[in-house]
């Protein structure tokens, strides 16, 4: 069981998101600690992809703190941001694979062009075919992102998030518009990830499945598959609920499942 | 109505953040060498054909006209002369600049449009990459190099296109047009202004383009009206710019 550290990994001060005056997050405070997994639910347009992109200073707060690995990022310049960023890995909604570059290509990108990370060039080809073979895409590596289904694209922009091996990854809703079955494997690669590299993980999505799935499976390494966690085995999994931009819930599976907030219970039920 | 000026001076002072940025970067590293060769590639190589057809033209064209006004005071020798000088001074650069603001101003404002709405700008921006750096200064350089020498190329090939009415129809002889075309140009007042035109014009092209792209918002709708408003600026800007240059040389 991971110690929790006392300075969180990421931590949000009442921050305040807005575009052309219309607020996208409003006063949101979280701490989110090594080791730790948390489950962002909420419904379109509420402020989740917001609300990673400002952990990844890709969208600057109006007002309040972001700090992440103890830096403010509200306080940095684009430039310096990167070394930060380099420490996160995120999975984007459509998974923004680069359409110039193939496959492997779009996999050795941050090898290559994130100044923190400091790979040999002869270890970055190994080290893309390692994320690759991940995700169970080792045969794709000359097909552009334009030739790949879905859920394909999904899982070579969850290699290329994880190649550089960072110990925070965030993920923008991995499974919305996939079937059943791929949303499944998506959910399953999320989970061995964090499992295997022990990474803390930040995942959005508006489906409480996929929470569940977070909150009560582990990665057996053995089988390669997921496994219901063991009765007590704590997987230290956080669940917050977003509403138009305000966080209006923080705890964990059991306070969730228990709310009477109609708003709240509607992802609860919704179980498909 | 200081709101609705807020939104255009807004949108002025962001694009010279842009175009500060762009031209900062070319003398910073990294500099992506790939980058500018592809876009080398497909702003000269793929506007070359095109060029070439509206010099031709509108050198051929030009010469049938010249002749006819030269005609009334007998100066129909005097073709080359002026053909060499329009074409240089204004129809070149101005035409070429055009036919690239629609090719090329408009393609780069869809590509990185797109790029905006799948959040790949975003994600360049986390793995580490600056999106002027890796998309815009590549495309400004490129652009740069590459006009200048489509509207030589659309020079030349619009005095060959007079050349050819001038003997198949004004009964000139070669030695008379190529000689009184030639003669004509002088360097500062022609070479210099067709050229200064040119490098310009090419930076309106691509940082406009750049600049519609990277602001696009609202999906695959948002991508096409980025596309068309990027054409239009660019080739008013053209016109706009073309005058200002004009006045400093005349
Ligand atoms: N770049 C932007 N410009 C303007 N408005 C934006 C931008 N990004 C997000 N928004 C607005 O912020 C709100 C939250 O969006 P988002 O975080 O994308 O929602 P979701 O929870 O579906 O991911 C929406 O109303 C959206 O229109
Ligand atoms: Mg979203």
């Amino acid at each position: 069981m991971p110690e929790r550290s006392d300075t969180p990994i990421l931590k949000f001060e009442d921050v305040t998101v807005a575009f052309d005056g219309e607020p996208a997050l409003e006063n949101v405070s979280f701490e989110a600690y090594e080791g730790e997994s948390r489950v962002i639910l909420g419904a379109a347009g509420s402020g989740k992809t917001v609300l990673l992109k400002a952990a990844l200073g890709l969208v600057k707060p109006e007002s309040g703190r972001i700090c992440a690995f103890g830096n403010d990022l509200t306080a940095m310049r684009e430039g310096e941001l990167s070394d930060i960023r380099a420490k996160m890995g995120m999975l984007f909604q459509e998974s923004a694979l680069f359409d110039s570059l193939n496959i492997e290509e779009n996999v050795a990108y941050p090898l290559l062009n994130q100044r923190s990370i400091h790979c040999p060039r002869e270890q970055v080809h190994p080290r893309v075919v390692e994320a690759l073979d991940f995700v169970e895409l080792g045969e794709t590596l000359e097909k552009f992102p334009s030739e790949l289904s879905g859920g394909m694209r999904r899982r070579a922009a969850i290699a290329r998030a994880v190649v550089t091996a960072p110990p925070l990854m965030l993920y923008d809703s991995p499974t919305a518009g996939l079937d059943p079955i791929t949303a499944h494997t998506i959910m399953a690669l999320v989970i061995k990830e964090r499992d295997t590299a022990r990474t803390t993980t930040l995942m959005v999505t508006h489906r409480f499945q996929d929470g569940n799935v977070m909150a009560n499976f582990r990665y057996n390494s053995e089988q390669g598959r997921l496994e219901l966690a063991r009765n007590g085995e704590a997987l230290h999994t956080t669940f917050m609920v977003l509403r138009e931009g305000r966080l209006i819930f923080e705890g964990g599976q059991d306070r969730l499942e228990a709310s009477e907030d109609p708003y709240i219970s509607r992802f609860v039920k919704h179980r498909e | 109505m200081l709101d609705l000026l807020k939104e255009p001076v807004l949108a002025v002072q962001e694009f010279f953040l842009l175009a500060g940025g762009a031209l900062r970067n070319i003398f910073r590293k990294p500099h992506y060498g790939d980058d500018i060769a592809l876009q080398m590639d497909a702003i000269g190589v793929g506007s070359l054909p095109i060029v070439v057809a509206i010099g031709f033209f509108s050198g051929a064209v030009m010469a049938l006209q010249m002749a006819a006004a030269l005609a009334q005071y007998g100066q129909v020798g005097r073709t080359g002369m002026i053909v060499s000088l329009t074409l240089v001074r204004e129809l070149g650069p101005v035409l070429t600049a055009v036919m690239v603001a629609g090719r090329n101003a408009s393609g780069i404002a869809s590509e990185l449009g797109s790029m905006k709405v799948t959040e790949q700008i975003d994600a360049m921006r986390a793995l580490g990459t600056d999106p002027v750096q890796k998309l815009v200064t590549p495309r400004l350089l490129a652009t740069g190099f590459m006009l200048p020498l489509l509207t030589i190329i659309a020079d030349f090939v619009g005095m060959v296109g007079g050349w050819l009415i001038g003997v198949m129809y004004l009964n000139l002889t070669t030695r008379q047009y190529w000689s009184s075309a030639w003669r004509a140009l002088e360097w500062w007042k022609d070479v210099t202004q067709g050229l200064a035109k040119p490098v310009v014009f090419a930076v309106v092209v691509a940082l406009i383009g750049c600049f519609y792209g990277l602001r696009t918002t609202g999906g695959t709708q948002g991508v096409g009206r980025a596309t068309t408003q990027a054409m239009v600026a660019a080739t008013i800007l053209i016109f706009v710019l073309d005058l200002m240059i004009t006045k400093i040389f005349v």
